[in-house]
């Protein structure tokens, strides 16, 4: 029960911070038509630009300078190199943000290096939110913070006592992710900007003929996605690892996920984070195997079969193919995505 | 109704396209001299490097250039057909295959093929951006599950093989690089005439009308979807040939070969090589080899700079090199060129300042970082440059900012000047048509 419970947690968390990467991608792609291949890289800028604020000033005002120095980067790069290869099309504009992906790689490793970061989040955030604690004597607990140690260690050998900790940073990510959410969904909806940008998506040459200026609402837009996948970043990075090649390791699962909630959905993006999310944290913490499976349902595999790969790989061992099995399963059964509303 | 008779002339004239057989015949020269005029070890392996990366890239452009399909995971087709070619060659060592080994290649384009009817079935459902983002999903499958199972990828070791098996035939065994070489130069010669003649078939066509107006194509009644399904298994094929010269040449495949960073190289050079013009990929896949071995040698930092490049291009000249050959061969076909070339050597020279005084800055800032390591002072084209000294800095800083602003004047002048020419051009081409 308290496997189930911290596992559904981070994967709830997990599943957030993807999101918090993956509305970013959606909200350009849906405004601009543009797959922002560089979004990771945005992402990776952010937790080392903080990793840098922080070892001068602190945590905290890097977690507001990150994003912050990924956004500004992001409407530069929209302003002086995406807005002039618009006019030759959507493979241009793909290509373009592919080879930033590469210029801001090599550009973090020439500057931080190319081995991981010490970055480590604040001293608050340390310690675990929460703890489970399971006695087969007492029950369930619950206690906030670390637990006591008394407690975990069992008083007799018959006594069987499991504390499960829930990291704090874990809890801070999924705290973070809501409020951004909220703060986003009230900004698009109940703000005069939030206007323009839904009626420059739908009706970009009226919106222009009113007065506003697009091309800077599309910039503004590039920013703010860049801005939130800096600070998914902060977050990814002191909770994981900075290192060079965290945008790589989460770049292909964000395209998953947009294609598999469906190109340009938000709902969508949102159900196919925490789907992946969740679905890879308990893949990782399951030890089961194909041919562990079988056994149990009482089926033997023949001699030959039986020492094969097939059998032999546990589910932890496959988790990172999941998405990516996902996504296929989902094109072959429901080519539009979960929320998708066109094809093609 | 009877048939309708076009009103043509029985006797129909059509002349030999000479200049298409000097080029061909040029090309075929050259892959024969080639290793006459670079006798070295090194440089023959280069050579038959080239030939690999010509091959894969002329076949990543039939998605790219010809079908309008751009994919991140092509990487998966060339290193597919690797290891099926290299699996083969070892059945052919153990004497359970009856293949001879200068076929290898071509059971590497099947299985590219095959995994291409696979696969393909799943990416070419969609197009534009949603295909892109398929094929790197699909790349990424393909590459966890090569760390997953052993029996096929071979681990962290990968699977090796040797190429030197059987009976000789004609004395020739594979041994000698050079024989290889000669192998492999066949092998690229066919498969880009091929690759050549495709482009000119009515498959051909439909798949470039594909690719610049795919709801008209469905107008017609052609399936864009298969089309583009028919055109990646082609592609396929001929990475999977790819893949299997690959395997011949090294004689080993490791799991690299399906990674990302093969796929992003192809896509990368591809494009800087030209993807308009069917010749594009060829120059890609020369640099791409070079890039590799020798400006990798040269600064630890070439993929900045490749990424650079590569901005710069999709920016100022999205056809590619090819298309900057192409531009100016019909300048040159107009007697225009040489007023320009003095303005083309004022921009080589600023540009070249700027080259120098930037790469100086990123080697400064490269040691910086890796001080520990490499030493704090190192020989930059002959000048020795100190990360501790702040003349080192304000050198290449004051280069670069110097070369930056005359570069701008000359890029400036340049530009005024080649839009004049260009109106000439077309003013000139408009009254031969008058004339007519």
């Amino acid at each position: 029960m308290e496997f189930f419970t911290i596992s559904l947690l981070n994967g709830l968390s997990y599943g957030l911070l993807l999101f918090m990467l993956s509305s970013g991608l959606t909200l350009i792609f849906s405004m601009m038509g543009v797959l922002n291949f560089a979004h990771a890289s945005f992402y990776m800028v952010g937790a080392y630009a903080a990793y840098s604020v922080a070892q001068l000033v602190g945590f905290w005002p890097g977690l507001v300078i990150g994003p912050l120095a990924a956004g500004v980067l992001g409407a530069l790069f929209e302003r002086y190199c995406l807005r002039r290869v618009h006019k030759f099309g959507h493979v241009p504009e793909l290509l373009v943000t592919f080879g930033l992906s590469y210029v801001l790689l090599d550009l973090v490793q020439l500057i931080w290096g190319r081995t991981a970061v010490d970055f480590q989040p604040p001293e608050v955030l340390r310690g675990p939110a929460f703890t489970i604690v399971n006695s087969s004597q007492t029950g369930m607990d619950l206690f906030f913070g670390a637990a006591p140690d008394a407690l975990c260690r069992a008083a007799d050998a018959a006594v069987r006592v499991v504390c499960s900790p829930f990291p704090a940073t874990r809890g801070f990510m999924m705290l973070v992710a809501l409020v951004m959410l909220l703060a986003l969904w009230l900004l698009i909806t109940r703000t005069r900007i939030g206007l323009v940008i839904q009626s420059a998506l739908t009706h970009p040459e009226m919106v222009e003929a009113l007065g506003h200026n697009v091309p800077r609402v599309l910039m503004m837009v590039f920013g703010a996605g860049a801005a939130l996948a800096g600070l998914a970043g902060v977050i990814g990075g002191s909770t994981f690892v900075t290192e060079p090649s965290m945008a790589a390791a989460v770049g292909a699962v964000i395209f998953v996920v947009v294609v598999v909630g469906g190109m340009g959905s938000l709902a969508g993006a949102f159900l196919a984070s925490l789907l992946i999310g969740i679905l890879q944290t308990f893949a990782v913490a399951l030890d089961v195997s194909l041919g562990s499976l079988l056994a149990g349902v009482g089926v033997e595999p023949g001699a030959a079969l039986a020492g094969s790969t097939l059998m032999r790989l546990t589910l932890s061992q496959v988790a990172p193919i999941l998405p990516y099995l996902l996504l296929v399963l989902i094109l072959i059964f429901r080519p539009k995505g979960l929320l998708g509303t066109r094809e093609g | 109704m009877g048939r309708t008779h076009e009103s043509r002339p029985h006797y129909h004239f059509k002349p030999w396209n000479v200049g298409r057989w000097v080029l061909w015949g040029l090309f075929a020269l050259v892959l024969l001299a080639a290793p006459k005029v670079f006798s070295a070890n090194f440089q023959v392996s280069l050579l038959s490097q080239m030939g690999i990366a010509i091959v894969a890239c002329l076949s990543y452009n039939v998605l790219l250039g010809q079908g309008g399909m751009l994919s991140f995971g092509h990487a998966v087709y060339t290193g597919l057909g690797a290891f099926v070619a290299i699996h083969a060659l070892v059945a052919v060592g153990a004497g359970s295959l009856p293949v001879p080994v200068s076929l290898i290649p071509l059971v590497g384009g099947v299985a590219g093929a095959g995994f291409a009817v696979v696969l393909g079935f799943v990416t070419t459902k969609k197009a534009g951006t949603p295909f892109a983002m398929i094929t790197l999903g699909i790349g990424e499958l393909v590459f966890a599950m090569s760390l997953m199972v052993p029996e096929f990828f071979g681990g962290e070791g990968g699977v090796s093989a040797n190429r030197v098996t059987g009976e000789p035939v004609l004395g020739i065994t594979y041994g000698p690089q050079i024989q290889v070489y000669y192998l492999l130069a066949l092998y690229t010669f066919v498969c880009t005439a091929a690759m050549f003649a495709f482009t000119r078939t009515p498959l051909g066509r439909v798949l470039n009308a594909v690719r610049d107006n795919p709801e008209r194509v469905e107008f017609i009644g052609y399936s864009t979807q298969r089309v583009r399904y028919i055109a990646f298994i082609v592609s396929g094929f001929f990475a999977g040939i790819a893949g299997g010269m690959y395997a011949l040449n090294f004689e080993i495949a490791t799991a690299e070969v399906v990674g990302a960073a093969n796929s992003g190289a192809y896509l990368l050079f591809t494009f800087l090589g030209g993807a308009i013009f069917f010749f594009g990929p060829i120059i890609g896949a020369v640099l791409l080899v070079l890039a590799g071995a020798l400006l990798s040698e040269f600064t630890k930092a070439w993929l900045l700079y490749l990424g650079l490049v590569f901005l710069f291009m999709v920016m100022y000249a999205p056809g590619g090199i090819a298309s900057l050959i192409m531009m100016n061969l019909r300048v040159a076909a107009f007697g225009k060129l040489r007023p320009l070339l003095a303005s083309y050597l004022a921009l080589f020279g600023t540009g070249v300042a700027v080259l120098v005084g930037a790469a100086a800055l990123v080697e400064l800032v490269y040691h910086l970082q890796l001080g520990d390591t490499i030493g704090t002072q190192f020989n930059f084209l002959g000048a020795t440059l100190d990360v501790g000294r702040l003349d080192s800095w304000f050198g290449a800083c004051f280069v670069l900012a110097v070369g930056l602003a005359l570069f701008e004047l000359t890029r400036r002048q340049f530009e005024l000047q080649w839009g004049v020419t260009q109106e000439e051009i077309e003013r000139e081409i408009k009254r031969r048509e008058a004339a007519i």
